[in-house]
């Protein structure tokens, strides 16, 4: 049998033969992942298992990235909870403070993420590895709490949709605008219960950071996992992060696929998702002159190296609109160390930016970053649901992070090459 | 296993910062998630529920985030059953995970109101609107995750596995 990426990762991690999609498989899996929100619940299930220790201490990790630096007294609480479970348990990868980054930023960045991996995490966007060409999903803090004794968990084999993206991208249109583009086609159950697998020339030019941009939000489709072949620049980015023996991986050619679609994305503009749905998609010249009280520029979707430099060479020489808060939050330390190394830094805060420490934060409405009732923002983020950064009644309107740099210095949702 | 109460219909894509938005998520008691259960789609909504009610819903309920919170805020509200034209994959996983009973219906969600009485009999996958007088059957559970409901839940599954291994 030809074999999807889904189909092939999945087979190498299980002894039963997969024939057909929708087959329920056992694999075992290379890691488990969660957060200070969902590891809570996943360590109170895998105690309710009668399990005693993790099944590998090395393959477990515990970011505690949501709320912190924890934002209350419950927030607090809840990240004591999970760190004397770690040195009880003797779990390696424990994150917290000064080594701690947004989880889907710093896993492949420590290197813990390689092609073939399965990783499941009791967060949604543990898709972002797809870009590595890993099997990664979210599940629910039980389902974790399970595979954290075990090692191994049940799926159900996706069926696999293509996506081939041919022409080439203009200036300040990146991956970020290809997948809001891909989910303002399909819409949010668009991928529902299944495999997104994209390919083409201009995937293949894409950097490892700009396929974790789209890998990310496969979920926002529904999709289980978005995935891209390992190629070249894959195994560079494993070896430059210390993960040595990636191998290359791809689909067999000749696989069947649910669907395959095609987008020619010459001539394309950068893409808004507007609220309060991730489908609600318009190019950015539609929104012109729409006001924003707000940026946000970081999150798991577009707060790497990249990010930062796009946005950062989109506000040097300018201000920020007074009327806006322009919030800027590198993913990680490493990528923090690096933006100050580069300058990008010095540009922010030159420009009006606020330059907060690596957290999810806003983009869940945690914190640093709350809207009032009635605000905008313009946001680098993911989601853009009713409520999600703040009071029920403020909007979130997702972009690039080179759209929400423009946006912030006119105060208007703006195109990066009108400024 | 029957399930009677009244129906309280939400929209297509309701997503879990709908069901439990994340400034509620400092805690895993259900009983503090389910008074603020659906606190995103309209605050006080949960007044309106009485212990036994049926949840209606549309296409991709639960879609979005991991939060196991979500289903565990719908039982916390005395909410035993979700009827919905479709689920989001990972909240279908945890709804069973956490004893939470979803039925698919699709296209016949629409024959289902907001304050109609239903009867759930899950056994026989089938919906009886006593409202309206119709009946609906649902798809039935995959064969996998029937086993382990019968196991009582992912947690006995996965103490079961332990003590074999």
């Amino acid at each position: 049998m030809k074999l999807t990426m889904a189909q092939k990762i999945l087979q190498a991690h299980t002894d039963q033969e997969i024939t057909a999609a929708n087959q329920i498989v056992q694999c075992e899996v290379s890691l488990v992942l969660a957060n200070d929100i969902t590891a809570p619940l996943a360590i109170k299930s895998f105690t309710a298992m009668g399990a005693d220790a993790v099944f590998d201490r090395d393959r477990v990790a515990l970011v505690m990235d949501h709320f912190t630096p924890n934002k209350d007294i419950d927030s607090a609480e809840q990240v004591k909870f999970v760190r004397e479970f770690a040195r009880e348990k003797g779990v390696t990868h424990y994150y917290e403070g000064g080594d701690c980054g947004v989880e889907h930023a710093l896993l492949p960045e420590l290197g813990l993420v390689a092609p073939g991996d399965i990783v499941v995490g009791a967060d949604s966007h543990t898709c972002t590895y797809g870009g590595l060409g890993a099997f990664a999903t979210g599940m629910g803090s039980t389902d974790v709490g399970g595979a954290m004794a075990l090692g191994a968990t049940w799926f159900k084999v996706p069926p696999t949709i293509r996506v081939e993206f041919t022409g080439s991208l203009g200036e300040h249109v990146t991956g970020k605008d290809l997948i809001l583009f891909l989910i303002g086609q399909i819409g949010v159950a668009g991928a529902r219960y299944k495999a997104l697998e994209f390919c083409g020339p201009v995937v293949d030019r894409l950097s490892v950071e700009a396929r974790m941009t789209i890998a990310n939000m496969a979920i926002e489709a529904g999709g289980k996992v978005g995935l891209f072949a390992s190629d070249a620049k894959t195994l560079e980015y494993c070896r430059a992060h210390g993960r040595m023996g990636a191998v290359a991986l791809a689909a067999d050619p000749g696989a069947e696929y649910d669907r395959e679609l095609s987008f020619d994305v010459t001539g394309m503009s950068p893409q808004v998702a507007c609220p309060h749905l991730p489908e609600n998609v318009r190019p950015v010249e539609e929104l012109a002159d729409l006001a924003v009280d707000q940026a946000v520029i970081g999150s798991c979707t577009n707060g790497r190296i990249e990010d930062l430099r796009a946005a950062a060479a989109v506000l040097r020489g300018h201000k920020v609109s007074s009327r806006v808060r322009c919030v800027v939050l590198p993913a990680t330390p490493g990528i923090w160390k690096q933006a100050l190394k580069e300058g990008l830094l010095e540009t922010f805060m030159d420009a009006g930016c606020v330059v907060g420490p690596p957290t999810c934060g806003p983009c869940l409405g945690g914190h640093m970053g709350i809207l009032a009732g009635g605000e905008r923002a313009i946001s680098t983020t993911n989601r853009n649901f009713k409520g999600r950064m703040g009071s029920l009644s403020s909007e979130v309107y997702l972009a690039s992070p080179a759209v929400a740099a423009a946006s912030a210095v006119t105060g208007l949702i703006t195109h990066p090459g009108k400024l | 296993m029957n399930y009677a109460g009244k129906a309280h219909k939400v929209g297509d894509h309701i997503d879990t910062d709908a069901i439990i938005p994340a400034r509620f998520l400092v805690t895993t008691d259900p009983g503090e998630l389910g008074a603020n259960c659906m606190e995103g789609l309209e605050p006080g909504w949960i007044k309106r529920v009485a212990q036994g009610d049926v949840l209606v819903a549309g296409e991709n309920f639960g879609c979005g985030s991991s939060r196991e919170h979500a289903p565990i805020a719908l039982k916390g509200a005395g909410i035993p059953v979700v009827i919905a034209h479709s689920f989001a994959r990972i909240f279908y996983r945890n709804g069973f995970n956490m004893g939470l009973i979803l039925l698919e219906v699709g296209d016949d969600a629409a024959r289902l109101h907001d304050g109609d009485e239903l009867v759930v009999d899950v056994d026989a996958g089938r919906i009886e609107n006593r409202t309206t007088g119709e009946t609906i059957d649902c798809a039935p559970v995959p064969p996998f995750m029937k086993e382990i409901l019968n196991k009582g839940g992912l947690v006995p599954y996965v103490k079961a596995k332990l003590a074999a291994a």
